[in-house]
Formats: C-alpha cells, sequence, structure tokens
C-alpha cells in the first residue's frame, strides 16, 4: 500500500449527506472478481446519462474538467453508507482519489479507506463547506493540502483546520503497512489467547 | 465488575489493545458469500497466506445467485458466474465448509447461519456484508466488514478493532396488533435518523424488544446498519437459547448445559454505563412505509410525504427524493399505485414472515397488472414454508415462489424491477436504483407488501376485510 503523508491537490467538492455505497459504485459496476478495473464505474449513476451507459453527464461534477485531477473529495455526513462493498474505496483510489473530506463515515467505509491508503478525514459540515469555498472559482488554483502527518487541512488561502484520526489507522497510512503482517507479529499471542479461550469457551472451536 | 454486553465479549475476545481506542480482536466466525468472499479469498490466496481457522470459517452462494427454478451456476448477472466458481474454488482451496448453491442448507448468509447454529451467543461473528448486524440478536458481537479485513479475519482469526462508542435504546411499551419488528426498526429510523447511531454499537433492550421473538429481533438488529451503527446486539434469553438448542451447529449434551450457563450471564449490568441512551415508546409505532430515497424518510402508513423540515436532511436530498419518487409533500401513502411487490431479503424472509403474509394472502388474489414475487431466505425456510402449504397460498395467489437468495433486493446487473416502477418491498435499502434503474422502491414489513399487492396500491394490512 502507497503510504500517504501530505497531499496538496485539486478537491472536488460533492456536498450531500449520506451518499450510499451503491452510488460510489453500483453492484451492476462490480463485473469481475477483482479489486480491478472499477474506476469507470464510479459514480456511474450520477455519471453518466443512462444506466449502463458511459455517455457522460455533463451537470455532474466529476465530468466538470476544472475537477479532472481531483484526488480529494469533500463530501457530506455519513459518506460510504449502505453495503459494505469494499468496491466503493476501490473505484475511489483507482479513480485517484486519496482523501476524502465529510464530517462522518460510515464504520466499514472508513475502514476500507484506511486499508486502501485513503484518507479519511473527519472536519464539521461548515467547515467542509468553507473549504469547497476555498476553491472557487478556479479549483486547480486553490489546491487543498491534506497533511497527515501534522493532522491539518490547509487552503490556498492559508486557512488550517485541524483533524482527528485514531492513531492506529494514521500509522497504517502514514507507513503504508499492510495490516496481516503486523498482526501476524503477534502470532504467539493470538495462539495463546485462543487456547485460553477455549477452555472457557470450548463450544466456539468444535 | 458491572459492565455492558458489549464490553463483557469485548474483554473476553481481546488479544492485545493496539493502539488507543483499538483493539486485537479474536474473531470466532468468519463468514463469505459470493459477492464480495470471493474477492477476499482470491487475494488471501494469491499473497500466499492460508486460513488460519479452516473449521471457524464458512461460505454460502446467496447474492447474485438465481432464484429462479432450476438454477445453476449461470446467473442473469453479466459475470456472475465468474463469481461463483472464484468463490467455490476458493473455499475448496481454503478448506473452508461452502454451502453451494444446491446445499440444502444453502441460504442468505443472516438467515441460514443462526437457522444452523453457526452464530452462538457471546461469539464475535464477521462477514463481508453489512447485514452481519442482523446477527447481534443472537447475543453475538456481529459485524460487517470489507474483503481486505475479511483477509485479515481469515488469515490471522483475528482483526483490528476501533472500538466503538455504547448505545442502548431501550424500547418499552407494547407493539399495537399488527405493527412488526420491522415497523419499529423503521420508526427508529424515521425518529433518530440515519445517521443516529454513528460509530456505536447498539443494544436494544426494553420490554417491547424482550417480547419480539428471535426471528423479530433479528429484524430490528437488520437494520442496524441502516442506522451507521458499527452493529447491534440484543442480550440472548431463554428464547434465544429455545432458538438454538438442537441446531446443527449448536454445542450439545453437556457442553450444551455448560454453554447455556455462561451465555445466561451474558447482559449489560444494572449499573453499566453506556456512552449515549435513546428511547422510544412501542405505543408510539404504527405500520410504517418509506416515501424518499433514504430508509429515515419514511411516515406511518396512513400518514402523508412530509413538507421539508429542517433536521436529517438537506433541502437538496430531500428535493431529489420527492423527484425521484414522483411524489410531492401532502400527497397520501396509502392508495400510491404500485407496479409491483417484493418480499424477500434478509430483513423479512424467515419462515414467521412468509406464515404473516401469507395469513393476509390466503384466499386473496394479487391485482391484475401487479409483479408480486417471494423469495424465501433460505432453502430450509422454503421447505418448511412448503410443508405448511405457504407456497400453495403465495402461489394461488399469483405470486411468484422462487428458490432461495439474495434476489432483487438490489440490482446487480441482472434481473430488475422496470424504470420508474413503484415497488413495495420488505427489504432494508429503498437507494436510488438500488432494486432496478429508477425503480421506486417502497420499504415495509411483509405484512404491508402482501396487503398492497392485492390492492395493487399501498395498503394497510390492518384494513382489510374478510
Amino acid at each position: 500500500m502507497e503510504p500517504f503523508t501530505v497531499l496538496t491537490a485539486i478537491a472536488m467538492p460533492l456536498l450531500r449527506d449520506n451518499i450510499d455505497t451503491d452510488i460510489i459504485i453500483p453492484s451492476r459496476e462490480m463485473r469481475s472478481v477483482s479489486k480491478k478495473g472499477l474506476a469507470d464505474g464510479l459514480f456511474a449513476g450520477w455519471r453518466y446519462r443512462a444506466i449502463g451507459g458511459r455517455e457522460p453527464d455533463p451537470d455532474f461534477v466529476l465530468n466538470d474538467p476544472a475537477y479532472a485531477q481531483a484526488r480529494i473529495l469533500l463530501t457530506g455526513a455519513n459518506f460510504g453508507c449502505g453495503s459494505s462493498r469494499e468496491h466503493a474505496a476501490w473505484a475511489l483510489g483507482e479513480y485517484g482519489f486519496r482523501a476524502i473530506v465529510a464530517p462522518s463515515f460510515n464504520p466499514i467505509f472508513r475502514a476500507n479507506c484506511v486499508a486502501n491508503g485513503i484518507v479519511p478525514v473527519v472536519l464539521a459540515a461548515d467547515v467542509v463547506s468553507a473549504i469547497a469555498q476555498s476553491i472557487l472559482p478556479r479549483p486547480a488554483a486553490a489546491p487543498v493540502t491534506v497533511d497527515l502527518v501534522q493532522q491539518l487541512v490547509r487552503t490556498a488561502q492559508g486557512a488550517l483546520y485541524s483533524f482527528q484520526i485514531d492513531a492506529e489507522a494514521r500509522q497504517m497510512l502514514l507507513e503504508g503497512l499492510d495490516a496481516v503482517e503486523l498482526t501476524l507479529k503477534q502470532e504467539d499471542r493470538i495462539a495463546a489467547a485462543r487456547k485460553a479461550d477455549a477452555e472457557v469457551r470450548p463450544w466456539v472451536y468444535l | 465488575m458491572s459492565g455492558t454486553l458489549f464490553e463483557k465479549i469485548w474483554n473476553a475476545h481481546l488479544v492485545s489493545e493496539i493502539g488507543p481506542g483499538t483493539g486485537l480482536i479474536l474473531v470466532d466466525r468468519t463468514l463469505l458469500h459470493e459477492r464480495t468472499g470471493g474477492v477476499a479469498l482470491k487475494s488471501l490466496l494469491a499473497a500466499g497466506r492460508k486460513v488460519y481457522a479452516p473449521r471457524q470459517a464458512f461460505a454460502v452462494m446467496d447474492h447474485i445467485v438465481d432464484t429462479l427454478p432450476g438454477r445453476g451456476d449461470k446467473t442473469m448477472m453479466p459475470t456472475g458466474t465468474e463469481f461463483i466458481r472464484a468463490t467455490r474454488e476458493g473455499a475448496r482451496a481454503a478448506g473452508i465448509r461452502l454451502f453451494d448453491l444446491n446445499d440444502p442448507n444453502q441460504g442468505i448468509v443472516h438467515v441460514m447461519s443462526p437457522e444452523l447454529g453457526i452464530v452462538l451467543p457471546g461469539t464475535t461473528l464477521v462477514c463481508p456484508d453489512s447485514h452481519t448486524c442482523t446477527q447481534g440478536a443472537l447475543g453475538a458481537l456481529a459485524w460487517g466488514i470489507g474483503s481486505t479485513e475479511a483477509e485479515h479475519a481469515l488469515a490471522t482469526s483475528t482483526l483490528r478493532v476501533k472500538r466503538p462508542r455504547t448505545m442502548r435504546v431501550t424500547i418499552d411499551g407494547t407493539l399495537a396488533p399488527g405493527v412488526t419488528a420491522k415497523d419499529l426498526a423503521l420508526y427508529l429510523l424515521g425518529k433518530f435518523g440515519v445517521a443516529g447511531g454513528k460509530g456505536h454499537i447498539v443494544e436494544y433492550a426494553g420490554s417491547a424488544v424482550r417480547a419480539l421473538d428471535v426471528e423479530g429481533r433479528m429484524t430490528l438488529c437488520n437494520m442496524a446498519t441502516e442506522f451507521a451503527a458499527f452493529s447491534a446486539i440484543i442480550a440472548p434469553d431463554d428464547a434465544v437459547f429455545a432458538y438454538l438448542e438442537g441446531r446443527p451447529f449448536a454445542p450439545t449434551g453437556a457442553m450444551w448445559a455448560r454453554a447455556v450457563e455462561s451465555w445466561s450471564a451474558l447482559r449489560s449490568d444494572d449499573d453499566a454505563r453506556f456512552d449515549t441512551e435513546l428511547a422510544a415508546d412501542a405505543r408510539d409505532v404504527a405500520p410504517m412505509i418509506t416515501w424518499g430515497t433514504s430508509p429515515q424518510q419514511v411516515v406511518a402508513l396512513d400518514g402523508e410525504v412530509p413538507a421539508f423540515a429542517a433536521g436529517h436532511s438537506a433541502r437538496e436530498a430531500y428535493d431529489r427524493a420527492l423527484s425521484y419518487m414522483a411524489l410531492e409533500p401532502g400527497q397520501r401513502l396509502a392508495g400510491l399505485p404500485i407496479d409491483a411487490a417484493f418480499i424477500g431479503s434478509c430483513t423479512n424472509s424467515r419462515l414467521s414472515d412468509l406464515r404473516r403474509a401469507a395469513a393476509i394472502l390466503r384466499g386473496r388474489t394479487v391485482k391484475p397488472g401487479v409483479r408480486a414475487i417471494c423469495v424465501p431466505g433460505s432453502t430450509e425456510v422454503r421447505r418448511q414454508a412448503e410443508s405448511e402449504g405457504i407456497d400453495k397460498v403465495f402461489l394461488s395467489a399469483g405470486f411468484e415462489w422462487r428458490e432461495s437468495g439474495c434476489s432483487m433486493c438490489f440490482f446487480a446487473g441482472g434481473e430488475s424491477f422496470g424504470p420508474r416502477q413503484r415497488v413495495v418491498s420488505s427489504t432494508n435499502r429503498n437507494f436510488e436504483s438500488r432494486q432496478g434503474p429508477q425503480t421506486r422502491s417502497h420499504l415495509a414489513s411483509p405484512e404491508t407488501v402482501a396487503a398492497s399487492a392485492i390492492a395493487g396500491a399501498i395498503a394497510d394490512p390492518r384494513k382489510l376485510g374478510r
């Protein structure tokens, strides 16, 4: 996984609450048993004129050339609600998003982001709106910085907003760690815990 | 030491603290389905890793399999066969038990797992599926994860988990006749909003919860993911023990007695403290129906589309939902003509759901022009329903009677309802295009779906004359 430290990039505003993972990547766009090949399906229901089609709807922000190089998504509360499909994080990542700024995230989606090197940044709704305002009218001239080292978001005008992220997630993202490898370093402790538990709750291990 | 039910299970499974607020937690059961599990297995094996405890992992085909009679590996979903075969091969290579298409125990993962006693009180259970919270109804800590987390759980028998905050939702009072667990779940979403349980493990408590049968509790817990909760749980009691006794994967004999004794201690202590407490009165709950494209956009069945009010939803979302659903503020929901009716999904496809719907359908027929479908939640539910003659009731009313699976709870590119068709559905999500491109879904109880199918319009099952 690619480590994340500091990113300065164009931010794209999609300030709606409760954007669900069916919207981020519709089930019909998950065509192969793979983590790849999903970017074209990102926001497919909003992005294309017809279901299953590929003709862009010019009214949808993702199709606005001003945001073609966007790497940061500014969005509403409870982002990533609904289905647990990790394809939502894979599609966002493959498209190029590395950070998502929202007032809150669905817990499964948030974990999926961390597992895929996408930083879930939690900031209050009025702050997200203020950042969205700061990039107008020329997003390319007003890039946003997400600094995971200092836990700060900075606008091109110099406004600074600090955010919280739990230490475990921050470490994984900063170092691009493989969680399985990390956990297997505790294999002895896991084996011991299972052995002790099997004496108390043998029916679990039948 | 006093604590909540969640804390007791968490502490019993904690291998180590791996950071402030994050624990390495033993995972007792990992469940997979072909939609997301195939990717996890493929990726795990490609990384050269093995399943740590194959006997504690299970896989099932449910999401994209056909539910038409005579089904096989071919499905209506383009490339669906690839998912089925990858999961079958992955399960075989990993040495885990697979409930394949024609297995008598096949079914929707959250229906067949309790049915087989795979989920047990006090266990931790994960599945790459957001409705895993359903299984919290049996007193397990069961939660939905992503595919990468599923790989982690398979490879290590643990997960790195950010400890959720605790919430108790106490529902006292008695549900009125004809008002069900589904109505209660929808009522809570309307009252507290779809972010109401944000980041919490929700314990449902109170006399109204205690009075629900085990299947009703599963329906209530099922929609906790719609509440943005980490998961939901209900303290196990005699009803749960009676439900589990004799199930194929439940302990037996002396081990059963020992397990029940241990499970009996699984409840929040009287002086346990929760981070958040919410309360509701069961007497306020009526049969409910959603009008919008979020489960919180819900009203009583005899109500009307509400005017915009600041709160859970922003103006844009409100307007967008109305336009998508082709409704106006003040419009009555009852009497709205429908095109289709669907009974199925991990929310409402169990035997008790089908029995209650059949009681409404018996001797009646679906309004001509309405497409009505019933998809039993598991092959075992279907078999039991058929032994009771419930299939005949559905069929003679004009319903399709299907093989078990997730079916048209969602649209995966194969079978769907039509554009702009209005569907009353016993499922859990009314998102845009969830059940088909531009399909308009109204969530309700199986009784309401049955009554609406007969009326050809959204109808209150309590008002059907005999």
